[in-house]
């Protein structure tokens, strides 16, 4: 079974003006379908403005579908009832690390979820403890979020997500505000998730580099999926990819350019370290 | 003519509990019409910095000198200074509160003295350049996506047509092509208006294509300063730091000790490309 499955979902936002007329009807999502099974490593591409977020608000229901439908863990989000089952399952991370927390220390910023929802105290020190550790932040469980870097932050927050115990988390860009250690920090902890705790992941990002590691790709443009693939098989149509305002990482680039160039190097490279064998043999 | 600065030292809330001692006596001559980028770890002032080049924040102690003037004379005007250098600020789209997006790209110039059809003339030909979709212009700022909003405030500023440009990680948010079309732009009204620009970046692959000139801060401080080759061949101290070199550095440095002679100062990938193919063209 999918943990997730879109089909022919359908965003319109709708604008009114005072009197409640429609001024203009924005289509964000247009028929999408996608499916993510549990465990998965999913990764969306696409242009500003092709309709990423909007996908990814229906995950926790922050949006409805205005068609289509969409289940989260076999369950549909239009029905009512379902809406808190689905909240506690998908958790989300947004762009900005200064924006997410709350609390002056950092670990009654990760208990913060847990305790909202009635959790005891015992239960919620535990988790704590656990999703800190688990994004390699224990030993800055008593100090203040905002002495901390771009990319702690961002693990914090991934921690207070962590601590709701969710099947899936949604990151939506959250590596753009950060340095390269810290993007490298943050994805490292969303890959030791994933694959050691068997967390669902989707990843929204503009940098190809993260992608790579991902187990599938999904394209978007104007409010459509237009490629599905691994990251080795969307990654080699460098063109079609430039098409959708969109780029391969460095490497590939240049793996690409050097086979233009008519050296034998093989489609699809996506790091360095394959470059150089294929240089090196 | 440039702007100096000269050991311009910088404390958030100083003599009480949370000072932080932001700019340790940086000095830098910045000289007309130069590229610059400025790379650092979270936290090590870039943003602080730049926030005193156009006067929105006053040096603790030192002195800044634009066109030999010293800014903070009682008699220099401030307000002057702010429409000759530009700032595009870190998150602009905090700054986005007109009704349309037109309108809100219209203001700076307005605000400048221009008339209301030369102000329109520029937020135009700004809109343009940022390639926001023409059927937006007329929209609220507010309903647009995130990469969206970054392209309306950067409008904004360049509306202005300043002497002296400054962007804070100006391509964060930004979508592949929306990233090369704004620095392109960036680059061409370097090239044309002869443009000072200031460029702050997490992003090692687009200073090392853009920028001629680049400045590394480490807590405070002016770590490196040369051209990015001579700082991307420091890529082991920048690691200390929390930044790297770009990917194909990285992967000359990785050939090289397979025993290929490339140039393993190759920061841009037309350069590494030239050297593999050179390399492999000569064997
Ligand atoms: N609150 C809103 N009201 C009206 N239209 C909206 C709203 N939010 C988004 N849109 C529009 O819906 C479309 C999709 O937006 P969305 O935020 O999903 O894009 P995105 O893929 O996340 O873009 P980005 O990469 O810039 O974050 C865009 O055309 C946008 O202008
Ligand atoms: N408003 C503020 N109040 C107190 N400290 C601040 C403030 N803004 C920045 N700082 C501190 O000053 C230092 C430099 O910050 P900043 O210039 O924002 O760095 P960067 O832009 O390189 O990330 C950091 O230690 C930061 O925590
Ligand atoms: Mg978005
Ligand atoms: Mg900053």
């Amino acid at each position: 079974m999918n943990f997730i499955e879109a089909r022919k979902l359908v965003h319109e936002y709708i604008r009114r003006d005072e009197e409640g007329n429609v001024e203009s009807i924005q289509t964000a999502l247009d028929h999408v379908d996608i499916d993510v099974k549990p465990g998965e490593f999913v990764a969306v591409l696409g242009h500003n403005g092709s309709g990423k977020s909007t996908f990814a608000k229906h995950l926790n229901v922050l949006l409805v579908p205005t068609e289509g439908t969409l289940w989260v863990d076999g369950k549909d989000v239009t029905e009512e009832e379902n809406l808190w089952d689905i909240r506690k399952n998908a958790g989300m991370v947004f762009q900005n690390p200064d924006n997410q927390i709350i609390a002056s220390v950092v670990e009654e910023d990760v208990g913060f979820g847990p305790e909202n929802i009635g959790i005891p105290t015992e239960e919620i020190l535990k988790r704590v403890d656990k999703s800190l550790k688990s994004v390699g932040m224990l030993e800055y469980r008593e100090h203040s979020p905002n002495k901390l870097s771009g990319g702690q932050k961002q693990r914090v927050a991934i921690a207070g997500v962590m601590a709701m115990e969710p099947k899936c988390i949604v990151l939506d860009e959250p590596t753009a505000m950060l340095d390269p250690n810290g993007r490298k920090e943050v994805l490292d902890a969303v890959e030791r998730l994933n694959q050691e705790k068997g967390v669902t992941i989707i990843l929204i990002t503009h940098y190809m580099e993260e992608v790579v590691r991902a187990d599938r790709v999904y394209v978007m443009d104007q409010g459509k999926v237009v490629m599905e693939g691994t990251p080795r098989e969307v990654f080699s149509q460098v063109d079609t990819l430039k098409k959708y305002r969109l780029d391969v990482p460095q490497i590939t680039l240049l793996a690409h350019e050097l086979r233009q160039a008519g050296m034998a190097v093989p489609k699809g490279i996506l790091t360095r370290q394959e470059l150089v064998e294929a240089l090196c043999q | 003519m440039s702007m100096i600065l000269d050991k311009v030292d910088y404390k958030y809330s100083p003599g009480t509990a949370y000072e932080k001692h932001a700019l340790r006596e940086v000095s830098l001559k910045i000289e007309d019409g130069q590229f610059i980028g400025v790379i650092g770890h979270t936290g090590s002032g870039k943003s602080t910095l730049i926030q005193h080049l156009n006067g929105l924040m006053k040096a603790t102690s030192g002195a800044i000198y634009y066109n030999g003037e010293d800014i903070y004379d009682k008699d220099y005007d401030l307000r002057k200074l702010r429409q000759k250098v530009g700032l595009v600020f870190q998150y602009p789209e905090h700054q986005l509160f007109e009704t349309t997006i037109f309108k809100d790209v219209c203001f700076g110039p307005k605000n400048k003295g221009l008339s209301q059809k030369d102000a329109e003339l520029k937020a135009f030909e700004a809109l343009r350049a940022v390639g926001l979709p023409e059927n937006l212009w007329y929209q609220s700022p507010f309903e647009l996506s995130g990469g969206q909003k970054r392209r309306v405030a950067i409008a904004g500023v360049l509306a202005m047509k300043p002497e002296m440009l400054i962007l804070d990680e100006p391509t964060a948010g930004l979508d592949p092509k929306g990233r090369d079309e704004i620095l392109d732009q960036v680059a061409k009204m370097h090239r044309e208006w002869k443009m000072t620009v200031i460029l702050v970046s997490h992003s090692m692959e687009d200073v090392a294509n853009y920028v001629e000139r680049l400045i590394v801060m480490n807590r405070g401080k002016v770590m490196l300063d040369g051209t990015p080759r001579e700082v991307f061949a420091h890529y082991k101290e920048l690691e200390e730091v929390g930044l790297s070199a770009p990917q194909v550095t990285y992967l000359m440095h990785e050939l090289r000790r397979k025993g290929l002679s490339v140039d393993v100062n190759a920061t841009t990938l037309e350069e590494a490309k030239d050297s593999i193919l050179k390399t492999f063209g000569a064997k």
